[in-house]
Parts: C-alpha cells; structure tokens; sequence
C-alpha cells in the first residue's frame, strides 16, 4: 500500500509531468488561458492515460515482451492509442452525450499529445506492474490536472498586468510557468523523507 | 523561391522553436546539456528527413482522408529506427535522452512539416526543406543548451569554463530555468524582429491537429469572441 502512495505522490508533485518532465507542454501553454477549459482538457487527459495504460501494459506484456517485439513499443503504443481516442471518442459521442460534450472537443487533440504516450512508456520503463501503473496514470493525470488549474489562475492575474510589448503574450507566460515550476522544486525530497 | 532560400527559411525566418513555436517539449526537456541538445536535433533530423522524403513520394499515393495515420505510422518507424541506431552505437546518448528519444514520434515538427509542406510539394524540395528545419531545430536547441549548460553547470560540452564552474546558478539546469530562458529568448526574437512575426497567443492554429479537431476547443474561435 505505501508503494502505491509513494508512486502517486511522486507522480503528483514531484515528478510532475508537466513542471517537471516537460511533457505535454502544448496543452499546458494553448489551453490554460480559462478555468473551465482547463479542466475541461486535464479531465480528457486523466481519462485517455488510464485507458492507454489499461491497453499498452496488456500489450507490450503478454504479446510483445514474449515474443521478443519490444522494438514495435513506438510503433504499436502510438496506433493503438490513436485508434482508442477515435474509439472512446465514437461510443460517447452515441451513448454518453452530456460526456462527450464536455470532453469530446478535447479528445482529438491528445492523440498526438506526448504526455499520454509519455506515460505508457515510462509505466513499462519502470517496470511496474498492472496496478502500480494504472496508479502512476493517474498520478501523473493529477498531476497535468493541478498543474493546468493552478496555471490558469496565474494567468488570469496576467490578463490585467501591465507587461513590457515585447514580453507579451507567450515570453511572460513561460517566465510564469517558470516561477510555478519553481514552486513545486519545493516538494523534491519529501517523499522520500515521509515515509523513511 | 529558391533552394538556398528555401533552406535558410527553416533557420531564421521561419525557426521551428523560436517563430513558430513547434516541439516546446523536446526543446525545454533536452537542452540541459549542449551534447544531449545535438543528440536530440541530430535524431529529430534524421526522422524529419526520412519522413518528409518518403510522404513527399507518396503524396498521390496516400487518400486524403487517412493521411494523418498514414504519417504517424511513417513517422513511428523511422522513430523506431533511429532509436534502435542510437541504443547500438551510442548508448549514452540514449541515457541521457531518454523518454524523449522515442517521444520524437509526437514531436509537432515532423507532422507538422509532413501537413504543410512535405505533401504539397516535390522530393527534393521537401528534403531541403528537413534539412532547414532540421537545421533550425538543432542550432535553437544548441542555443538555449549553451545558455543553461554555460550558467548552470559552468561548462560546455563537458568542457569547464574558469570562473563560471565555481559559481554555477544550479536552477539554470533544472525545469524552472528551462521555462525560463525558452521565454527570454523568444522575447528577444520577438524584438529583434520587431514584433513582425510574433506570435501573441499560443493556440491550436499553430498545431497540426488543429484541422482534425476543428479548432473547436481552444485557438481562433475562443480568441475571437
């Protein structure tokens, strides 16, 4: 039990994805501008890694690991990635339509996003096993969702802000992604501290 | 337009990282270290190459409608390639690469050349144009590797630098100093071009997908209102 709350922390705070591992950046700096966008976007992200990681670990263990195929990761995580977005993408669309209008517009959009093939690599990196990895999805999920909410908040105090012309737009919001990255270094160590 | 000006497009007018604002990720994650910052532009390359020649070829070939899995299958297999290449001749390049080596398959560079421009246009236009691009990506990875290699760890490529190594501002290495210096040079960029081509928001118009998704859910329309 502890190992699942040392890998979730980890994933939340210090390991964060976006802060800290720069992974799905994209998302992070075009879709951070509204709260309920944000949230909108973190939602369909912690949905889509839960669901990959349920499908890539299946796979790259009992189909490709024993029939020396690990060199098809790159290849087969990202189709069956893409393939499952359009999927769950379909099936709301038909039978969850309050879901889909919510999520739906996002859904697209992280196919090609690196944060969720990201995930499914590290998982097997890793080596977790099937529950540490759907733990560490959603950690890491979390993670993008309190990173992407907390930068919003930050970035409707820029809007009023009186910021020099050739700073603004995207330079000021990276130099404020920077000091929001700077927050969470204060977490590195406490994991490891916390449970000693 | 020319070759040579169709080359020298992808490394100042038209930079990936610094005007168009293309493959952030790979760009803040790698450039920690001015070696691991040319591994990473030399592989990105090398896919870009192989992938706009190949899509280039077979722009009659492949029907409009399956293009973007078409390229993503491309893509992946010559990530594919060149990480099996890295892992057998320079395993410690693919250390300190890591994560990001494979993660070049959902780089916006690649697909993003291979949407506007490798389907559009000839074989060996599209290979200059890699070749620019490619070019671009690797000296602006360069560039901000030198600035946090430089400050935060008083080296360059390994080599020490007098007085810098005794003082080295750590932060410059880690995320924070990242975000950092990417948004103090696009800042300069945007000065020394005098705001011509700057970029003021940073939506989905830029992004390759952003026709797949209809541009619904962030970019032009919520900008518009």
């Amino acid at each position: 039990m502890t190992k699942f709350i040392i890998i979730m922390l980890s994933a939340v705070f210090i390991n964060n994805y976006v802060l800290s591992r720069f992974l799905g950046i994209c998302p992070f700096l075009g879709v951070s501008k509204k709260l309920n966008q944000a949230a909108g976007m973190s939602a369909a992200v912690i949905f889509v890694m839960l669901m990959a990681t349920a499908v890539t670990w299946p796979i790259q263990t009992f189909l490709l690991d024993p029939n020396n195929l690990g060199y098809l990761q790159t290849i087969v995580f990202i189709l069956v990635i893409a393939a499952l977005v359009q999927l769950v993408e379909i099936i709301l669309k038909r039978y969850v339509p309050s879901l889909h209008k919510s999520l739906g517009v996002y859904l697209p959009l992280i196919t090609t996003n690196c944060a969720v093939l990201g995930v499914t690599i590290l998982n097997i990196d890793e080596g977790y096993t099937f529950a540490e990895s759907m733990v560490n999805s959603l950690g890491s999920g979390l993670g993008f969702f309190l990173a992407m909410v907390m930068f919003s908040g930050v970035r409707s105090r820029l809007e009023g802000a009186d910021i020099p012309k050739v700073f603004q737009g995207l330079p000021v919001t990276l130099v404020a992604a920077s000091i929001t990255s700077l927050s969470f270094l204060g977490f590195s160590g406490v994991i490891e501290n916390l449970f000693a | 337009m020319n070759k040579t000006q169709n080359f020298l497009k992808g490394i100042i007018k038209e930079n990936p990282v610094l005007v168009l604002i293309l493959g952030t990720c790979p760009t803040l994650a790698v450039s920690t270290s001015v070696s691991s910052a040319l591994g990473m532009g030399a592989a990105a390359t090398i896919v870009l190459l192989c992938s706009n020649i190949v899509i280039s070829a077979l722009r009659n070939v492949i029907p409009d409608k399956v293009r973007i899995p078409c390229y993503i299958v491309l893509i992946a297999g010559f990530v594919t390639m060149v990480q099996m290449l890295v892992k057998a001749f320079a395993p410690a390049l693919d250390e300190s690469l890591g994560i990001y080596l494979p993660l070049i398959v959902v780089n916006c560079i690649i697909l993003g050349r291979a949407e506007m421009y490798a389907n559009k246009n000839k074989v060996i236009d599209s290979a200059i144009d890699a070749l620019g691009m490619g070019a671009g990506f690797t000296l602006a990875l360069l560039l901000m590797a030198t600035i946090r290699e430089v400050l935060g760890s008083g080296t360059w490529m390994g080599i020490q630098i007098p007085v810098l190594a005794d003082n080295n501002i750590s932060i410059m290495t880690m995320a924070p100093g990242g975000f950092l210096v990417f948004g103090i040079l696009i800042a300069v960029v945007n000065k020394i071009s005098g705001g011509k081509n700057a970029k003021k928001s940073f939506g989905c118009a830029g992004c390759p997908s952003a026709e797949i998704c209809g541009k619904t859910s962030c970019g032009e329309k919520e900008e518009a209102k």
